[in-house]
């Protein structure tokens, strides 16, 4: 309904009563203000004429300057939209998530002195009971990196290979220098020459390079066979003997080889075995499943990689497959609640890492590759780390640097300088 | 929304069954609105007056948790915020995160013209759609509102991007405001300080407006008293902090308000969250550390619920990462990506060429692709359409057939007698079953390459060109 009224009414309406507080007064629909008769000022005439949406307020002011006591109706009743003279109080509060009861397997790697091997430390990982670097628990260890060795040189984007061509041609000082120089935590030696259609490396050559790698660095190391599915569990098996009680991650089992002998290996010698899928949460939970019952591997020595895609390549495939094995074995699923190692060097692949310019004259100019190929190999890491991954495979330095950095920033393992961001929009970059 | 079964949705509905949405039923239009694959105006009928009271329900409950909020205007206007759930697999996440890069009003024309345009014509192409950035956001550096405005005014003549006008002074957010009046800019940002005369400003000039606050309680507490007010177009800035401690606390912040609008309905705070990347810039000075860093911050709020951020380089290696990885966490992961189906050129392929055939499946494809172009491999390379299902997959549950092959390169032109010297068709390892019919339907020579396309080059060596029969 509309209705007129004037301020002189007001001032009769009120006027006539004993008014001591407005209760419950709604002032709805058009309002029209008679100023001339209140002789006020021309700002104040011009600032209340102005504004039709701000009337409900310029009334309770009108009413103040009648002498009704309107603060006290403003908090009694807010019954329309109005302007507020104070913040309305109030407590921000969230819960925890209640389903996740379920902690994952801790799963240390390396083995010192006192422990069977020759290892100066071991690494924990697993033993989480929330997503990373949530607020529900604290993650129990921090994320690692293992860096790739080759044992012979292989092809590699520019912007990594010139990081190690004074140590490509031997495994041994490779493996130093990644330890030494850029901070890696553990050694993969990729014993990729024993491809049949490589070099045919035979197992025994290439167990020889894995005790010149252990002898290089005293962090724990991964065993990777050349992924020849035919040759790879003899390969693996002579690697784990050579390195018995090093507590070494066998890389990998899969559904397509014979896991079983590599299962055997891993638990004749002490090693951990990584049950690698393909992006398939069911082929996972059925290789967990037939290494823990058929193959009676230990759950404290099982890790696993359900594939990295490249950002850009698969890569939302590859996130939410752990982040849904990741839930899966918080919640209570013991086939999937293992920590979780990334291929993360895959992200090498992707063109935008390693191509000159775009192919395509439609794109934006993609700048230096120099700068491209780190940042993919970072941003496919990084996202992993969200969804639960534990274990990185990496190849580039820098890439390297950057990931621990943030990831053990998330993990609350990092202080700074206090930065003030209160006027970020006024600063001069 | 508050409903999670088509039976409950088809009790509002109409139930006419008359199919102008296009569905032959009122259930199946109900599963529709579920998945969110349609809208509810999409059903003709119940916009009627008859229905209006049964539309304005389901409209509410239909209404995702977190508030949609529209910015800009016409064809180049965003809407962010919109989610329904905490993880893209429960149903897949709507309205990718807005980016926009910021201009400022103190730099020279010349080069704020220059940056803007540098904005606005960014693209990279991806699985057959270009991805871009949306937004500019301009900084009142100077600290004069008419000077402010002058950018805004420059910005807003220059791109049809939307704009996010930026600065705490309400002073220099009104001046911009008169100039872009009918655009429909984020106005940023209402903080404990000012937030009496951006709120006036925000409903004055309807538009939506960012609350600034660091402090949970505090930025809730903006959230009550301008819904309060009438402003239902929030957006919240819980600060970016770029380093140590509280960068970690920030990730949480993000963590408890997203969970707190989806998971506890907590319809106070389920609103749009805004992070600043750009933030990276004020501990580190060094350009290529700065940039990656704001990359790394980007993505980590895209990952963790950032519907909106504020970034500063413009440095492909920061932009190219930062839209990818935007795609990949809003993919529908319901659907399966796919390429065009058709035959490829990869390098530069002549009659002695090998012919490889693989899956539309967009994973598969630009594996083997890749693996191809950076082997140098030149060759063709046949998409067969599988409906986005992977080779193995598909050879086993018959999108990937002797037939579908053959109709893959009719349907390009492509004749082998023209085009190749050697008559001969390489199949993936995976469906080497298909040796024979392919063969009986094509009439073409079939080899069978290995399983995985990353040993095609030591397959070539062995096996390529085939030899005479």
């Amino acid at each position: 309904m509309t209705k007129k009224i004037k301020l002189s009414e007001l001032g009769n309406l009120f006027g006539g009563l004993d008014v001591q507080a407005l209760e419950g007064v709604k002032i709805e629909g058009d309002v029209e203000i008679d100023l001339g008769q209140m002789g006020m000022n021309p700002q104040m005439a011009y600032a209340l004429g102005h504004e039709t949406a701000q009337l409900a307020l310029h009334l309770m002011n009108i009413s103040r300057i009648l002498g009704y006591p309107v603060d006290q109706m403003l908090g009694a009743s807010p019954a329309k939209p109005a302007r507020l003279t104070k913040l309305i109080e109030s407590k921000f509060s969230v819960g925890k998530i209640e389903e996740w009861k379920t902690p994952i397997q801790e799963v240390v790697l390396g083995a010192t002195s006192s422990d069977g091997g020759t290892r100066k430390s071991t690494i924990t990982l697993g033993g989480e009971t929330a997503l990373p670097y949530y607020f529900d628990s604290p993650m129990p260890h921090r994320n690692h990196i293992t860096m790739d060795v080759f044992d012979m040189p292989i092809n590699m984007a520019k912007a990594v290979k010139s990081n190690y061509e004074d140590v490509i041609n031997s495994p041994a000082e490779w493996a130093k220098k990644v330890v030494r120089d850029f901070g890696a935590d553990m050694v993969t030696i990729h014993l990729i020459s024993t491809d049949p259609n490589i070099k045919d490396t035979s197992p025994a050559e290439a167990a020889k390079t894995v005790e010149e790698v252990l002898q290089a660095v005293d962090v724990p190391i991964v065993i990777g066979g050349s992924g020849n599915p035919e040759k790879d569990p003899a390969v693996l098996e002579k690697a784990a003997e050579v390195a018995e009680g090093e507590r070494c991650l066998l890389a990998s089992a899969s559904l397509n080889l014979d896991y079983a002998r590599i299962a055997e290996a891993a638990k004749k010698y002490n090693h951990v075995v990584l049950s690698w899928t393909q992006l398939e949460i069911n082929a996972q939970k059925e290789l967990n499943r037939k290494l823990m019952k058929q193959c009676n591997v230990a759950r404290e020595n099982i890790l696993m990689d359900p594939t990295t895609a490249a950002l850009g390549y698969g890569l939302d495939y590859a996130y939410t497959n752990m982040e849904r094995m990741r839930l899966a074995g918080l919640s209570g699923d013991a086939e999937l609640n293992f920590p979780m190692s990334s291929g993360t060097t895959n992200a090498w692949g992707a063109r935008e890492a390693w191509m000159v310019s775009s192919p395509l004259k439609e794109d934006s100019d993609w700048g230096p590759r120099e700068y491209r190929g780190p940042i993919w190999e970072i941003i496919t890491g990084l996202t992993l780390s969200l969804a639960g991954n534990d274990l990185f495979m990496m190849m580039h330095p820098t890439a390297v640097q950057v990931l621990k950095e943030i990831t053990q920033t998330l993990y609350g393992g990092k202080e700074s300088e206090p930065v003030n961001i209160d006027n970020w929009v006024g600063a001069v970059l | 929304m508050k409903l999670n079964s088509p039976l409950q949705v088809y009790k509002y509905l109409p139930q006419i069954n008359c199919a102008e949405c296009g569905d032959a039923t009122c259930m199946a239009f109900a599963a529709h609105l579920i998945d969110r694959s349609k809208k509810l105006d999409d059903c003709p009928p119940i916009l009627k007056d008859e229905y209006k009271k049964k539309y304005l329900e389901l409209q509410a409950l239909l209404a995702p948790e977190i508030r949609e909020i529209t910015i800009g205007t016409g064809e180049h206007a965003k809407r962010i915020g919109g989610d329904d759930v905490l993880y893209r697999h429960q149903l897949t996440f709507f309205d990718p995160t807005a980016f926009a890069y910021d201009v400022w009003d103190t730099m020279p024309e010349a080069e704020f013209l220059e940056r803007i345009n540098r904005i606005a014509n960014f693209r990279k192409f991806y699985v057959g759609k270009f991805l871009k950035v949306d937004m500019v956001a301009v900084r009142c550096v100077s600290g004069d509102p008419l000077k402010f405005a002058g950018a805004v005014k420059k910005a807003s003549e220059t791109t049809k991007l939307p704009l996010i006008l930026c600065s705490f002074d309400p002073a220099a957010l009104k001046s911009a405001l008169e100039v872009v009046r009918d655009k429909n800019p984020l106005l940023y940002a209402a903080t404990e300080k000012n937030w009496g005369e951006v709120a006036e400003l925000a409903l004055n000039y309807k538009v939506p407006v960012v609350l600034f606050s660091p402090d949970l309680d505090k930025l809730k507490s903006l959230a009550l008293s301008f819904r309060e007010m009438g402003i239902k177009d929030l957006v919240l800035d819980p600060g970016t902090y770029p380093q140590g401690k509280k960068l970690k606390e920030t990730f949480e912040k993000f963590i408890m308000l997203r969970r707190a609008g989806i998971k506890e309905g907590q319809k106070d705070i389920a609103y749009p969250i805004m992070a600043v990347p750009l933030n990276a810039w004020l501990v580190y000075k060094d350009a290529v550390t700065a940039s990656y860093w704001e990359t790394v911050l980007s993505s980590v709020f895209t990952v963790r619920y950032g519907d909106i951020m504020i970034l500063h380089s413009l440095e492909p290696y920061a932009m190219l990462p930062e839209v990818h990885i935007r795609d990949t966490i809003y993919t529908d992961p319901r659907t399966p990506v796919k390429v065009a189906p058709g035959v490829n050129e990869v390098g530069s392929p002549t009659k002695d060429s090998p012919v490889i055939v693989t899956t539309n499946f967009a994973l598969t494809y630009y594996t083997v692709e890749s693996d191809l172009s950076s082997n140098k491999i030149n060759c063709y390379l046949a998409a067969v359409d599988t409906d986005g299902i992977g080779v193995e997959a598909a050879v086993a549950g018959g999108q990937l057939t002797a037939a579908k092959i053959n109709d893959t390169f009719q349907k390009a032109n492509f004749d082998f007698k023209d085009k190749t010297s050697h008559g001969t068709l390489i199949l993936p390892g995976l469906a080497a079953r298909l040796q024979g019919d392919v063969e009986d339907v094509t009439g073409l020579r079939v080899m069978i390459g290995p399983p995985d396309s990353g040993r095609i080059p030591g397959w070539m060596e062995k096996s390529w060109p085939p030899k005479p029969k």
